[in-house]
């Protein structure tokens, strides 16, 4: 059971998520009516701390802890992150959730958030879908 | 310490322990951190449809689907055994403005009198719960990632693209809040 480690690691995930308010719709009003550095701390200073580790591990070509190189995906321009960032950033003010938060609101008791998820899996399915007619 | 964990987390605990995140999964075997992937994954088991992009080997992204299924894990343990679930101590201007529109609840994460299963079935309830849902599954998917994929992951290894991505959720966010949102609360 090699995954089990995901599982351990996304539960610490989920406990930072909520006891740092970050799946607080409330949150997300104020961060996006700039009237709180709150989010914008933890945002920016995970940034940091991730980009840091990042230059750490290519500058020592730290390997997995099995032995294997690390590679990080290459992510390639298209008109799809200014289109799909618009429409997320839509959603993301109503919902005041982006995917990770909306799977720890359901852990933390709003049980109607897996409907939002559902709807999510939805959008996700006719993206695909329209994949082909889609400007990128 | 376990009352210390029980208290709201400032930002500079929580950022610094979400960014560690990225360090650890790429240690852990070389998994690019992100979450929205995850619901393609989902839609590739349910229900492929024979369409292309539901046509990749998701059998080798499992560990996403394992990561996704601790965050609800992790949701539960901190409401339920670390005190997560309060009001939420936020700006008073913020709660002013958002009385005046119309939300009423502020004793929890969410305001429950827009986010419940009695409001699924009237416009606003709507259109938060289902419509804002199908634009963030869209949104991201179009966008090829979200907050954790382009914001942290992407621009933590400095590929422009992701900032661009990630302006554009803060303009879309922005356009929402001031403009758009306060019309569908008073719904």
């Amino acid at each position: 059971m090699r995954n089990i480690k995901y599982l351990v690691l996304g539960t610490v995930f989920g406990i930072i998520l909520v006891k740092s308010e970050v799946i607080s719709w409330f949150r997300i009003q104020e961060m996006f009516r700039l009237q709180a550095f709150h989010m914008y701390g933890i945002i920016g200073s995970a940034i940091v701390v991730a980009m840091v580790s990042i230059l750490i591990i290519r500058r020592f070509q730290i390997k997995t802890i099995s032995g294997n190189d690390i590679t990080i995906p290459t992510k390639e321009f298209n008109w799809g992150n200014v289109y799909g960032g618009l429409i997320f950033g839509l959603g993301w003010a109503i919902t005041g959730a982006c995917p990770g938060p909306l799977f720890a609101q359901i852990g933390s008791g709003f049980l109607v958030i897996t409907v939002t998820l559902l709807s999510a899996i939805a959008g996700t399915w006719v993206y695909g879908l329209l994949r082909d007619k889609l400007h990128h | 310490m376990i009352e210390f964990i029980k208290q709201p987390w400032p930002w500079y605990v929580a950022g610094p322990l979400l960014g560690l995140i990225v360090p650890v999964l790429l240690l852990a075997g070389n998994r690019a951190f992100g979450i929205s992937s995850s619901l393609k994954h989902i839609c590739a088991i349910c229900i492929p449809a024979n369409i292309a992009f539901f046509k990749h080997d998701w059998r080798k992204e499992t560990w996403n689907l394992f990561f996704v299924a601790g965050i609800v894990v992790g949701g539960f343990t901190a409401a339920r055994f670390l005190n997560g679930q309060h009001p939420v101590n936020i700006n008073p201007q913020t709660a002013i403005l958002l009385k005046q529109e119309g939300v009423r609840d502020f004793n929890g994460l969410l305001p429950k009198d827009i986010f419940s299963f009695q409001q699924l079935f009237t416009l606003r309830g709507f259109i938060f719960m289902i419509v804002g849902g199908f634009m963030v599954g869209f949104g991201t998917r179009y966008a090829g990632g979200c907050t954790s994929g382009h914001s942290i992951m992407g621009i933590a290894s400095l590929q422009w693209p992701s900032l661009v991505a990630t302006c554009c959720f803060m303009i879309g966010g922005f356009v929402m809040t001031w403009f758009i949102l306060p019309y569908i609360i008073q719904l």
